[in-house]
């Protein structure tokens, strides 16, 4: 029993990263119609952004006085921060070991603005081109992306730890009358959980009710009418590029202390997150938000041992054996739209 | 001529010379000469070009044609490979019966995903195919590993069975006693030109494929496919059950793959599980489409183009564009090196990503439009002629109907 | 800047006016007939180093090929010479390999078998190179060894730790100077005796390909044999980035030891993970939790962070044994030397072997008197060398691997710098890993003959 609810809080935790990434894909894929393959790039430049502020804050001098000698015998200097120069020891260290939530403040207006730069700059062109051209220029984009933050901060995993507060485990088990040890959880994958169901809520509060979110989804639905009633739907689109991307690179600032973010993590989420959205069905948020969660319990349970020893391997292709049966059960997905990229 | 129209005769006539002359036009440059790092006329470089140009145009046979875009034809390929290989080891070097069986086996294979997928179109095709071959790379690389070697692949062994060879066959694949891997290099002044069995080999199954290809975007059949293409809906309507083409068209496009993986495998016999990840079948879409779908010789451009800087591009290091730009001050030379070695070398995904960006951008019906810019600008006369690989790239810059 | 002071720019216009000499027209070549593929002619011999430039291991790749680069100036003559000062064989003289100057191409492996072969039958084909080295996976190794010999050229291995690339893999014309998963489990399992004492129970995760099995094949008979129990061994999937729904079981299984047979990005993950999951914080048995990581590599320390912290495994090499355990590592402080002063930082193991494998292939080719791969061979097969920063070391005529004593490291308490992650615990003497040949876990390959190609 209490090995299922691990994995089911595992899966959850799963889900919610799965979820997060493919709600920003589906609100582009969806809205838009674009195939996005630059998507797994965003999420990944999310996590570089927590990078990114960390390594400005550990930005340093070297001490008037050599401390010792390096390894090959030359003086060394010690480091010097700048933060704790400038906000004294007590502040400077806390926003070292805060870095990664405040991180998100960093990153929310650099991941607007790049999503903004790519609707204005490149996507806006390919609205009217058949989808290859779509995936190639999107993909070609995907690789530069990724390759500049290769050439910036190596190939390399870069570790990025979270608030000391927030490190190690909590016994899940003991509130809800299990034996203690019996469901030991991390406490920033709950952090993690809560955060993405944050955000999850705000996308549809700020859809649903919002007169902004109301022409979206009327745009959404009939662009060429709510276009006839005389809105610039084209703006508000381009508003919600910026706000995809926003909650992709979200995911990927808060999901940095989970695994240390390299270069190529977004092409590892990649074809995951098109599974998602596309099990979810396509054109539907809450369809994509589902079908992240359902995904991730699924690969959860798949991993159990007790499973494994029924089937071998079945952890390896559990995610595209129930994206094949709901797929020839449900033609559309899971909630999906009848006419969207059907053709 | 064998039934072509004219214009398509020409095509097949050009193609098939560039192909035999291959070796001598991928060579421009002294094999001395600081520039001999751009030639491409080596054997195995020439034999990946055409291996995976007939990829290309077999996928393109689907994709072009019936406009589904199929996102796992790398499984095929991988299976064909494997088929090949084990082929070779159980029973004979050499390569007829293994190409044969990887033909055969991908054939049924895309049968198999192909009856299954093409219960859905659009996206939800897309995603039930990269679905099955996704499945088929895991597996293969780990659960499967008695049938593929896993992660290091399956190779040939000395003490392989291979029963139908005597003891003094050769051990490595051969067509009746030649060797792939045979080869002359004659040599011309400054220039050397490595003609090889295993290339011409595959240049005279590539051509064959080539004009199957032609013979099937001219059929009936053809025509069939680019009208489920345009409107599969009303083909329904008429009371034309569409599945047995497109069903048609994707195995015939599987075996495509199928063939070209048990090339491969006779090229180089080993088979990896990496020929059949989604990055493989990415790549095959990526081809096509920078080749310009649809268009005959396209596909097969943009496997050369992929190809090309995967393996040219990707061997710049920094010594040897010191080496280009010796000749300048050290300051600038430096600041040459500095420039350009960001896009060589261990940065040539980079480059790759950008011209895949800049051809997109600028030449919408891919390649094939960049080359009919050019040959416009030098014979403005036989505007009125119309060509039909314009027409099929501006066909695709209709918007799909939504 | 003077013309008398050679500058790198000088020498490569020499170098150039010297090719231009070689451009004359030749209809025929000797090559045709020396009996050897990609034979040098004129006064340069070219190498090929095939290491991976893009994917996950790109980083590890690079420092490979500055060791590469390093080693070939040392054999050019050029800098300061490196290990060719400690090398225990002095058939090197500083002018290229037997008067030859030594030029390299390079390559991108991709990580991936088929891209490997691809770039090493370029370097082949194309640039005439007459040796392959690098690398940083087992899978990559064994198929660009496997075409190394149907070609006729020498295959030094880099970084290759499954027990198959001399094991039932292994080829006449391919060589390791790295360790192996087997040995990796007999240096550990003294120190994991000493360290964690004899009744313990392990619980493997284990990456789901052939390298994987191999190290947790080994780390289990050696574990075993010191009396821990095996509780189970999951093998995760190679695509994995979140071991979070492997990790979690481990708890409560009654295991007190965590086997982590991952390498590369798998292994910062899954160890991430664990210590995110507290395991490190925990008592099971009445004995404190532990994780072993049987393959370290510095690159990936440092993608893990603070989470190795005393976290043991096992190296090739570490770069301040001969600081720590004396001058029998002669050769280790003048290569950090040497590779400090020209990079900024001090090198990985996967440098170390590079850059070893690449003098030992020139010393052997200098003593053999010949580039023919089956000189090259001979010459290699059976000989015992020293001063390459690894001890004394034996090349074993049987299945061409190298004997030397195993380093077992340690996560860094306070690492002074990111160079500086792990500390040697123990340095594990060569007879102890040694093996017999037909030892099951290497048994079913054939070397089978050297093979000089045309």
């Amino acid at each position: 029993m209490d090995a299922i609810l691990l994995q089911l809080l595992n899966g959850l935790d799963k889900g919610s990263a799965y979820a997060l990434i493919a709600l920003g894909l589906t609100l582009i894929f969806g809205t838009l119609g674009v195939v996005n393959f630059a998507h797994g790039a965003i999420f990944m430049i999310g996590s570089f952004c927590a990078v990114t502020l960390s390594k400005i804050f550990a930005l340093s001098h070297k001490a008037a006085e050599p401390s010792g000698k390096d390894f090959l015998g030359n003086p060394k200097y010690d480091d010097v921060l700048y933060i704790t120069e400038w906000f004294g020891e007590d502040i400077g260290n806390w926003m070292i070991d805060w870095s990664v939530p405040l991180a998100i403040l960093f990153a929310i207006p650099i991941m607007l603005l790049i999503g903004y730069i790519m609707e204005r700059g490149l996507i806006k062109h390919f609205y009217k081109r058949p989808h290859a051209d779509q995936i190639l220029v999107t993909f070609g984009l995907a690789i530069v992306l990724q390759e500049v933050i290769k050439y910036f901060y190596g190939a390399n995993p870069i570790p990025t730890a979270s608030p000391e507060a927030l490190r190690g485990s909590f016994d899940f088990g003991v509130l809800i009358g299990f034996e203690p040890n019996a469901i030991i959880y991390p406490v920033w994958r709950l952090v993690y959980f809560a955060f993405s169901a944050l955000i999850i809520g705000a996308v549809f509060a700020f859809l649903q009710f919002t007169t902004f979110g109301m022409v979206v989804r009327a745009g959404m639905a009939d662009r060429e009418t709510v276009g006839l009633l005389g809105i610039n739907i084209d703006k508000r689109f381009t508003i919600m590029f910026g706000i995809a991307a926003a909650v992709a690179g979200l995911a990927g600032v808060m999901y940095a202390p989970i695994n240390s973010p390299n270069y190529h993590m977004g092409m590892d989420f990649l074809v995951l997150s098109f599974v998602v959205v596309v099990v979810g069905g396509m054109g539907s948020l809450p369809g994509a938000v589902l079908a992240g969660f359902l995904l991730g319990i699924v690969e959860s349970f798949a991993s159990m041992n007790e499973i494994k020893a029924i089937i071998p391997g079945i952890d390896q292709i559990i995610i595209y054996v129930v994206a094949i049966v709901i797929l020839l059960t449900r033609p559309r997905g899971l909630m999906g739209r009848k006419g969207v990229m059907e053709e | 001529m064998l039934g072509l129209e004219k214009r398509d005769t020409l095509l097949l006539i050009v193609v098939a010379c560039l192909v035999t002359f291959a070796p001598i036009l991928l060579n421009p440059f002294p094999a001395d000469s600081s520039m001999a790092q751009f030639n491409a006329g080596y054997p195995d470089l020439m034999q990946r070009f055409v291996i995976f140009g007939i990829f290309a145009i077999g996928f393109n046979i689907l994709f072009g044609l019936t406009g589904y875009l199929s996102f796992g034809h790398a499984a095929f390929l991988g299976v064909g490979s494997y088929s090949a290989v084990w082929m070779m080891k159980l029973l004979t070097m050499n390569v007829i019966p293994a190409i044969a069986l990887s033909v055969i086996v991908a054939g049924l294979f895309s049968v198999l995903i192909g009856y299954v997928s093409l219960r859905r179109s659009g996206i939800y095709f897309s995603i039930l195919t990269l679905a099955f071959a996704q499945m088929s790379f895991n597996l293969a690389y780990s659960v499967l590993t008695p049938i593929t070697n896993g992660e290091t692949g399956l190779q040939i062994t000395l003490n392989d069975p291979r029963i139908l060879d005597g003891a003094g066959a050769p051990s490595y694949p051969n067509l009746f006693g030649a060797q792939m891997n045979e080869a002359t290099t004659l040599f011309f002044g400054g220039w050397s030109f490595t003609f090889s069995v295993g290339y011409y080999l595959c240049a005279v199954i590539m051509l064959i494929s080539f004009y199957l290809a032609i013979r099937i975007f001219r059929s009936p059949f053809g025509m069939m496919l680019r009208a489920v293409k345009s409107n599969q809906q009303r083909m329904n309507y008429t009371g034309l059950n569409t599945k047995p083409y497109t069903l048609a068209a994707f195995v015939i496009s599987g075996m495509y793959a199928g063939l070209a993986g048990g090339l491969l495998a006779s090229m180089d016999p080993l088979a990896g599980a990496e020929r059949m990840q989604w990055t493989a079948s990415g790549e095959v879409v990526l081809m096509t489409i920078l080749g310009g779908a649809g268009t005959l010789i396209g596909p097969v451009l943009g496997a050369g183009f992929i190809k090309y800087f995967e393996n040219i591009f990707s061997k710049i290091n920094k010594a040897t564009l010191e080496g280009w730009f010796a000749f300048m001050p050290d300051g600038i030379e430096e600041f040459f090196v500095a420039i350009i070695y960001p896009f060589v070398g261990k940065g040539w995904h980079l480059t790759l990503g950008l011209l895949f960006m800049m051809v997109v951008i600028f030449l919408p019906g891919g390649l094939v439009e960049g080359g009919q810019r050019i040959g416009k600008m030098f014979r403005r006369r036989d505007r009125k002629s119309s060509d039909a690989e314009l027409s099929a790239a501006q066909q695709r810059q209709v918007p799909p109907a939504e | 800047m003077s013309i008398f002071n050679p500058t790198r720019r000088g020498l490569i216009q020499t170098g150039v006016v010297a090719g231009a000499g070689l451009a004359l027209p030749t209809y025929l070549r000797a090559d045709a007939h020396s009996g050897f593929t990609n034979a040098p002619t004129g006064d340069t011999v070219t190498l090929g180093f095939n290491v991976p430039q893009t994917g996950p291991y790109a980083d590890e790749g690079a420092d490979e090929l500055r060791a590469f680069q390093l080693a070939v100036e040392h054999l050019n003559g050029e800098g300061d010479g490196g290990m060719l000062q400690t090398f225990s064989s002095k058939a090197l003289e500083g002018n290229g390999i037997m008067g030859k100057k030594v030029q390299y191409v390079s390559g991108d492996t991709q990580t991936k078998s088929d891209a490997a072969r691809a770039s090493a039958k370029s370097m082949i084909e194309k640039d005439g190179a007459i040796m392959i080295s690098g690398g940083s996976s087992s899978g990559v190794a064994v198929a660009v060894q496997g075409l190394c010999q149907e070609a006729g050229v020498i295959f030094m291995a880099g970084l290759t730790h499954s027990n198959d690339t001399t094991g039932k893999d292994k080829k006449a014309n391919g060589f390791r100077h790295f360790f192996n998963a087997y040995m990796s489990a007999a240096a550990l399992a003294p120190v994991l005796k000493q360290l964690y004492g004899e009744d313990r129970a392990a619980y493997h995760l284990t990456a789901d390909y052939t390298w994987g099995w191999t190290q947790q094949e080994s780390i289990q008979a050696a574990t075993e044999a010191l009396g821990w129990s095996t509780v189970n061994d999951v093998r995760t999937p190679l695509a994995a980035t979140d071991f979070s729904s492997y990790i979690a079981p481990v708890l409560n299984s009654g295991a007190d030891v965590l086997i982590l047979n991952h390498y590369g990005g798998n292994m910062v993950n899954s160890l991430t993970n664990a210590v995110q999951f507290g395991l490190r914080d925990k008592q099971v048995n009445g004995k404190n939790f532990e994780i072993v990581v049987p393959l370290y590599s510095e690159l990936m320390a440092r993608g893990a962070g603070e989470n190795i912290t005393g976290i043991v495994g096992s190296q090739n090499w570490d770069w301040k044994l001969e600081n720590e355990k004396g001058a029998r590592y002669a050769g280790t402080n003048a290569f950090v030397q040497s590779f400090g002063e020209k990079y900024g930082f001090p090198p990985s193991q996967a440098a170390q072997t590079c850059y070893a494998q690449t003098l030992l292939y020139a010393d052997a080719v200098a003593r053999g008197g010949s580039f023919n791969p089956c000189a090259v061979g001979e010459a290699l097969a059976g000989f015992e060398f020293d001063g390459l920063g690894n001890g004394p070391t034996l090349y074993r005529a049987d299945d061409h691997q190298c004997f030397k004593d195993v380093v077992v490291v340690r996560g860094k308490e306070n690492p002074e710098n990111e160079y500086d992650l792990v500390e040697i615990v123990e340095v594990t003497p060569a007879e102890q890993v040694t093996y017999p040949t037909d030892h099951p876990m290497f048994a079913g390959g054939d070397l089978g003959e050297c093979n000089p190609g045309a």
